[in-house]
């Protein structure tokens, strides 16, 4: 049973979270570095241009890169500092396996024999319980040659459906709601469009903390006349200065947007004739909305009338408008219909495809966009194909040299891969690039069923949480020990450059996998012995899916700074072999695509986009008597997901050390606490011991809490395992809890450093 | 080499969103490695997310050599204020007591006053000082005047503070919202000291909608929720 095997403190002890500070090259003046590597930030998905320096197998520091056209030289503080990650104290420089007679709870063992042992349990449970008792989790923080490989290792050597990957934390509602409405999921215009639209929208996304780079996009628009409405349960920094502030409460975003399109089709601010011949559905939003009255409107979301009429007016006569939203919506048990809801005042206002007018979801990972289309989802296959489609079936079973017959079908989605877990179904797990037993909700149930597993094995570069279970570590790259490809923000495909080796015995991620396909005498289609060989399969393998790579290269994503898919080899319309450049805005009027051949921009066969109906449903868990107030979680800008890498990096840790419960001073004093005093916070899941931040600028009855931390820290010990019956998105963004003054500090203080 | 003429330095706290790229990457560089000579202060963290970066304003005549007994500040021909001159410097914290804007600082350990010095190693050979390059709110910009009224229409620089008695002309300007500018050419700091402070130390320009003198309203977009 891969229980961890040591108290967890000595495990800590020994594998960190322990912080690296500038030391020795890093911190000294007069050593210059032997290189400067062009490549792109480690963390988030605006993935901005950067340059490492290096000096002999070390990263030294940064320089800006001034020349990248996203960013021009611009980072928040985990770009700056994300160079010390590496030669990192707790950095996994060989494989390791549990043993309770190490004080650590684990020894190190030779790379090769690790793989044998991993080889050897997953065919000795595959051998007695069938090739589905093993899964796989992967991650959206892979490059996009690597995501590849793991939908095509699970599928081909391990020849599982259950493989699911970490975005479905993050964007899938958004996803989801953009393949219904649209038949493509990428966000519609490069971010420069954004500069010079009469309205900005920002539903549902703490840009300056999450996504910094893209402030400045915003703040420009507005220099140049845009107005700015937020919509959030939060004054965040762009919210303090923005021209219309949505107080909503948490859960509430459909309604907010059903009783906005309501004002729109009263005051007939609609684009008639784009509704008309671009799009189909209409008459079916318009009767839902019909119920979504002004008042009404402004009971459930929480947002005063005069603000929902002001937000319709200005929405429903801009001449353009951009509108983008994050996980503020779309981590909810309703997030598909709260991203549709959205999509339904775009379409409504015909202001899409268009320069200055666009849509987009800002993507949470390094490769949010380019790791969610290439088959890494559970029921996905390369291009942005559909595993239960015949046709698709038989193109990838080609490109992959198998037997259609032999491609398993679709899988389940990472929580309902842990139920199954829990039920016995599933009895083995190799995982890379995600850390479920902090990211996940309701993380003592993963916890728990974790501790049954028979076998558990992670690719890893640090020891995270999750792989204290673990029974086989194997040590794997930090992003910049390795190239790829990773798709940012705008659908903008770009390069990740290798600056420095992978130290003593830790392996490139790809690597490994083929090393475990070799091991388990399976290693047919993963003897790639670069990374630009599997971009060259993905490239073939993606070529007439929506997600088309085909006519990518590296050498055009260098010379252009990056290539917008799809990207044909040939052209879509005639079959002739082609130049092409990319796609850098969507849904241009007239433009040709492979589904809609010419019937108009969308991607659908009638070239249509859909209007859904997007209907508003009360949170499960919702806030009630017993829990009366809103618990919604979120990120701070110095940490990132889990905080694997950015809790051991000492000058981000500095910036933002511990948790703490941001509550308003109405409701702290209510509950006797004040600032900077302990308070617990309960929910139906668990109970978290933080101190208080008291703040005007959150709801006063709503807390708030970042989920960067693991065990007693966790925010999400107490988030509801809720999911959206489309995209299986957890709800993350609100449950029902209870706060009262602690009757002191939790044990934890005493014992774990702010980062752990 | 000299810092450019035509490129000047502007600070536009109105964009600051207090992420700090400023100060980390004024760790990263090559004449204070480890140590940041920018400081980012939360007017009141309490009442707002309002953040202000503050930078060295390189004044044209600076109060802290004016007040330095060693004579261990220097002004360089381009106007950039330098730290303190190491064997010149006696530590006594004069500067830090008399510059009106809080920016030196008095680092105990090495004896000696640190402070921004424009990143004179990049902006001495035709680069951006680094936190105005990174700044991902541009609330830092570095470019010529011609550059920030074609971005910013919506502000004025501004290099002339009023303390009292004493007027300070600065090489950095600060941009201050047009409608304010035309007022007054200079910012009253004294004066702006004794203003009443209003009920909350930081407005919320929220439901009421804009305001056409550019003073934001003080509506509380909370008022309606019940605890």
């Amino acid at each position: 049973m891969a229980e961890v095997p040591v108290d967890p403190i000595r495990i800590i002890e020994r594998f960190g979270p322990h912080l690296s500070w500038m030391t020795g090259a890093r911190l000294s003046t007069s050593v210059d570095p032997d290189r400067l590597v062009k490549t792109h930030c480690c963390f988030c998905g605006q993935q901005c241009g950067i340059q490492l320096k290096v000096r002999g197998n070390e990263v030294i520091g940064f320089e800006p890169w001034e020349e990248f056209p996203f960013n021009r030289g611009m980072l928040c503080p985990k770009g700056v500092k994300r160079y010390l990650q590496g030669s990192h104290t707790d950095r996994l420089t060989s494989a390791l396996q549990r043993d309770r007679s190490s004080p650590s709870g684990f020894s190190s063992l030779p790379y090769a024999d690790a793989i044998a042992r991993v080889a050897s349990e997953i065919a000795r449970i595959q051998q007695a319980h069938g090739a589905g008792a093993i899964a796989v989790l992967s991650g959206a923080s892979l490059t996009t040659e690597k995501a590849y490989l793991m939908g095509k290792f699970a599928r081909v050597c391990l020849k599982t459906p259950f493989i699911d990957y970490n975005g479905r934390l993050c964007m899938v509602s958004a996803g989801a709601a953009n393949k219904k409405a649209f038949g493509i999921d990428r966000t519609t215009n490069p971010w420069s469009d954004m500069v010079g639209s009469d309205v900005i929208w920002v539903a549902g996304s703490n840009v300056a903390e999450c996504s910094p780079i893209t402030t400045n996009y915003i703040w420009q628009a507005r220099e140049q006349g845009a107005k700015v409405i937020v919509q959030d349960p939060r004054i965040t920094p762009v919210a303090r200065t923005c021209d219309l502030y949505l107080p909503v409460k948490p859960g509430r975003d459909a309604a907010l947007f059903a009783g906005v399109l309501q004002i729109m089709i009263e005051r007939d601010w609609l684009d008639h004739e784009f509704i008309r011949d671009y799009t189909s559905g209409f008459d079916q939003v318009a009767e839902y909305c019909r119920e979504w009255t002004l008042s009404r409107t402004a009971d459930v979301t929480g947002v005063p009338q005069p603000a929902i009429a002001q937000a319709a007016e200005w929405w429903g006569t801009a001449k353009t408008s951009f509108l983008f939203h994050a996980r503020g919506i779309e981590h909810h048990s309703n997030g598909v219909q709260n991203s549709l809801a959205t999509i339904n005042l775009v379409l409504a206002s015909g202001r899409i495809g268009k320069p200055k007018s666009g849509y987009g979801t800002i993507v949470g990972q390094a490769n949010g966009q380019g790791g969610r289309e290439h088959g890494q989802k559970c029921d996905q296959l390369p291009g942005w194909r559909d595993i239960t489609n015949p046709e698709h079936r038989r193109y990838i079973a080609g490109v992959w040299g198998i037997d259609e017959q032999e491609l398993p079908g679709p899988g389940v989605d990472a929580y309902e891969l842990f139920r199954k877990i829990d039920r016995g179904e599933i009895k083995g797990l190799l995982s890379i690039c995600f850390n479920p037993k902090v990211s996940l909700p309701d993380n003592g149930f993963v916890t728990r069923c974790l501790d049954k597993l028979e076998f558990y094995a992670a690719i890893d570069f640090f020891l995270n949480d999750t792989a204290w279970h673990d029974d086989v570590v194997l040590p794997g790259s930090l992003q910049e020990e390795d190239e790829g490809t990773v798709t940012q923000v705008e659908g903008r495909i770009i390069k990740i450059n290798k600056a420095v080796d992978c130290p003593g015995e830790a392996r490139q991620d790809w690597r490994i996998i083929q090393d475990i396909a070799q091991a388990l005498g399976r290693p047919t289609g993963f003897t790639f012995t670069e990374p630009r060989e599997i971009f060259d399969e993905l490239r073939i393998a993606s070529k007439g899916g929506v997600a088309d790579y085909s006519g990518v290269t590296y050498e055009k994503v260098t010379q252009q700074l990056g290539v917008f898919w799809p990207c044909y080899s040939e052209d879509p319309k005639t079959g002739q072999p082609t130049e092409h450049q990319g796609t850098p805005r969507l849904f241009e009027r007239g433009s040709y695509n492979p589904v809609a051949k010419g019937n108009g921009p969308f991607y659908f066969p009638d070239g249509r986009a859909r209007f859904n109906v997007a209907d508003y449903r009360a949170p499960v868990d919702d806030a009630s008597e017993d829990y009366p107030i809103y618990l919604t979680t979120g990120r701070v800008v110095s940490q990132f997901l889990s905080g694997t890498q950015t809790r051991r990096i000492g000058p981000l840790v500095r910036q933002y050390a511990e948790p703490r419960i941001e509550m308003h001073p109405r409701l702290a004093a209510k509950l006797g606490i004040a600032d900077g005093e302990w308070a617990t916070a309960e929910t139906r899941r668990g109970t978290i011991t933080l101190r208080a931040q008291v703040v005007t600028t959150i709801r006063p009855d709503t807390i708030f809490i970042p989920y960067h931390w693991p065990g007693r820290k966790s925010a999400n010990q107490l988030t509801v395992a809720a999911q959206d019956p489309i995209s299986k998105s957890p709800q993350y963004k609100v449950c029902g809890c209870r706060v009262r003054k602690a009757e002191g500090a939790p044990p934890y203080a005493a014992i774990l450093e702010p980062q752990q | 080499m000299a810092k450019p003429d035509y490129l000047h330095f502007f600070v536009d706290p109105n964009r600051c969103i207090g992420c700090q790229a400023c100060l980390q990457a004024c760790t990263e560089c090559d004449t204070h490695r480890g140590e940041s000579m920018i400081h980012l202060e939360y007017v009141d963290r309490s009442e707002s997310v309002q953040t202000v970066p503050v930078v060295c304003m390189h004044c044209e005549q600076p109060t802290c050599a004016e007040v330095c007994p060693a004579d261990a500040i220097k002004r360089t021909a381009d106007g950039v204020v330098q730290s303190a001159r190491k064997p010149r410097c006696i530590a006594c914290g004069n500067c830090v007591m008399a510059c009106p804007f809080g920016v030196p600082e008095l680092y105990e350990d090495r004896k000696i006053m640190m402070k921004c010095d424009m990143c004179y190693d990049r902006t001495s050979v035709g680069k951006k000082p680094m936190c105005a390059t990174v700044c991902p709110s541009q609330a830092l910009f570095f470019g010529t005047r011609e550059q920030i009224e074609q971005l910013r229409p919506m502000s004025t620089p501004i290099n002339t503070f009023q303390f009292g008695a004493q007027t300070i002309t600065t090489q950095v300007h600060v941009m201050v919202p047009r409608a304010l500018a035309t007022r007054a050419s200079y910012v009253d700091v004294a004066a702006a000291m004794e203003e009443r402070p209003r009920s909350r130390a930081v407005s919320l320009k929220v439901l009421s909608g804009p305001q056409a003198d550019g003073v934001p309203s003080e509506t509380d977009p909370f008022a309606g929720v019940e605890v």
